[in-house]
């Protein structure tokens, strides 16, 4: 099979996008930086980084810290805050022909509610993704995601605040006991679909200064370090939903995705959705390469279109093939 | 914004200069396209295990040859991967980036200071200066002696090159804000340009201000991405409306009006910086 005859549309909500990938939120910004790399219409849709209410300093430097296969970061969601965003970056977006998801979060479960209303119905948004798990702020308030109850009524909350018209992602911690049961809170309160997952809680020292490599303590680790965290996450989610413990729900899987093989295994695990994160700090044109490599990657397995394989991984599967020596 | 090249730049040279390794890289699309100031980034090989790319001050760009120099120092285990690279290999080459020194209309004295290899973009920098009928004097400090960079190449350029090293190993004992008054007053400079770590560029934007002049900083930040997207690189700075900000080092800098980055409060969030009230007691 030709990879280019491969179709990789997705369904999102009422919709069909050209293909399953976005970027991670916090990864690319608010588009404008990566526009300059990558059409940003190419993608299924690019993924804001998180707004809140009001404008947020974020935390001090040092806000990253490298380390095996990944890095660390505590940037403490800078943002100029959602006036700004309707003002200047969705109008801009919109021009691009982008397709946006709305990444918020919010100290309260009113603030969710109230940048929900206000977002719903702007132009070029798709849907929202609650960030109920800043794990740079784990601890201090923001980690709704850690508690079945308080997930709930985040997702509840936004759920009557925008009507069942825009579709609304409730975005993952893996630092939980059991990431179902915060799954199935979510689903059940109205989520349209679940993204995970975020970054997971790390730390380095630094050895020259005796202190802590970040300015924040501690920071969210990323990059493909977590990838086997992120696929096992998706791998739990949809087989509870095959197995009707949780209302069946679109998965958005991130954590670690750098290839199209990478892109491919979180398919196969259940991800009807993609999103590329800290390999656009590597490579800002990694999106584009990692479609095209997925479109190589299934033909060669014989697959015509991405629904194809998406949660392929639950069933029997298939004999590896015989190598001529 | 103009777009970066992002491309497969070829090693041509990797030449061992003091403590440090100059490399020659044939990017013939991002060379006519790079300003004094401007950065690069490289990535590592596909296979490491580290992941971010490595920014690097250009030395030179040469429009007519297609290629672009760097300046490396060994630091960890990326850049001593990146300095063992074979001549003929490729690297993974983004550039130019962020925002290059200001250049002046007409004729200007300039003060140019550094320290290390922090001297890199500040060379190139005295050839615009020179060609527009200005005059230029370095102050050129380091650790020792190897931890010099291009002292040849300044006095190449001018006779003024004032050399400091912290263990007089060559030049004047000690930093290079000791003979800072006197290197200002010896060629009556207008404007101070500086490259270095924060705490030598704060003290060098301070003697400069304590004469009335202006130093553009050009800041070494660490950063994850050098493209402006991932906002770890940022410094507090204060904006033409007066406001205080987190800006970006990648982006709106590297180079700074050294008057407007709140030296004093890198590491922290001052009570006026923008969106401080919004961090609900986080900090």
């Amino acid at each position: 099979m030709d990879p280019q005859d491969v179709d990789l549309s997705v369904p999102f909500g009422p919709l069909t996008l050209p293909n399953p990938l976005t970027t991670a939120a916090g990864c690319a910004g608010y588009g404008r930086e990566l526009a300059r790399f990558v059409p940003l219409d190419e993608l299924g849709s690019v993924t804001t980084k998180t707004i809140m209410l009001g404008p947020r300093s974020g935390l001090p430097a040092p806000r990253m810290a490298e380390t095996p296969s990944g890095m660390l970061n505590a940037v403490g969601l800078q943002g100029s805050g959602v006036d700004h965003l309707i003002g200047s970056e969705l109008p801009w977006l919109a021009e691009r022909g982008a397709r946006v998801l709305v990444s918020i979060a919010g100290e309260r479960v009113e603030d969710f509610a109230e940048l929900a209303r206000r977002l719903a119905g702007q132009p070029a948004v798709i849907g929202l993704e609650l960030n109920i798990c800043g794990p740079t702020s784990a601890g201090r308030g923001l980690l709704f995601a850690g508690n079945p109850a308080t997930s709930y009524d985040v997702v509840r909350a936004v759920r009557k605040a925008v009507g069942a018209a825009l579709p609304v992602y409730a975005k993952l911690s893996p630092d939980v006991t059991s990431i179902t049961e915060i799954a199935a809170a979510c689903v059940k309160a109205g989520a349209d679909g679940l993204s995970m997952i975020n970054t997971t809680l790390g730390a380095a020292i630094d050895l020259d200064t005796l202190r802590p490599a970040l300015a924040g303590g501690t920071g969210g680790l990323s990059g493909p370090a977590i990838r086997p965290i992120a696929v096992r996450c998706v791998y739990q989610v949809h087989a509870a939903m095959l197995a009707g413990r949780i209302p069946a729900a679109p998965i958005l899987g991130m954590g670690g995705i750098a290839s199209g093989r990478d892109a491919l295994e979180f398919a196969l695990a259940g991800a009807s959705g993609l999103a590329v994160g800290t390999a656009l700090f590597h490579d800002p044109t990694a999106p584009l390469r990692i479609l095209d490599e997925l479109r190589t990657e299934l033909a060669a397995r014989g697959f015509s279109s991405y629904a194809d394989v998406v949660g392929l991984a639950h069933s029997r599967g298939r004999t590896r093939p015989e190598r001529t020596p | 914004m103009a777009n970066p090249v992002v491309t497969r730049a070829e090693v041509l040279e990797v030449a061992p200069e003091g403590a440090y390794h100059r490399l020659v890289l044939r990017a013939p699309e991002a060379a006519p396209r790079v300003r004094p100031g401007h950065f690069a980034t490289l990535a590592l090989g596909e296979t490491s295990a580290l992941l971010l790319r490595r920014a690097f001050a250009v030395l030179r760009a040469d429009p007519a040859a297609g290629t672009l120099e760097l300046v490396v120092a060994e630091r960890g285990a990326g850049t001593r991967e990146l300095v063992r690279t074979p001549v003929g290999a490729t690297l993974s080459l983004i550039a130019p980036l962020g925002t290059p020194f200001p250049l002046p209309d007409g004729p200007v004295t300039a003060l140019l200071v550094a320290d290390g290899h922090g001297s890199a973009p500040l060379f190139a920098l005295a050839e615009r200066i020179l060609e527009r009928g200005g005059q230029v004097g370095f102050l050129l400090g380091a650790a020792d002696a190897p931890g010099l960079y291009g002292v040849d190449r300044a006095r190449a350029l001018t006779r003024d090159v004032l050399v400091v090293t912290e263990d007089g190993s060559a030049g004047l004992a000690g930093h290079v804000t000791g003979p800072l008054a006197q290197a200002i007053e010896a060629i009556d400079a207008d404007v101070v340009h500086a490259c270095g770590p924060e705490p030598m560029l704060a003290a060098v934007t301070a003697a400069a201000a304590g004469h009335g002049l202006r130093c553009w900083t050009a800041v070494q930040t660490p950063m994850a991405c050098g493209t402006g997207i991932c906002m770890t690189c940022v410094l507090p700075v204060v904006g033409a409306d007066g406001v205080s900000r987190f800006v970006r080092t990648c982006t709106e800098g590297p180079v700074f009006d050294g008057g407007r980055v709140r030296w004093a409060d890198i590491g922290t969030v001052p009570d006026d910086l923008a969106g401080a009230a919004g961090m609900g007691g986080q900090l």
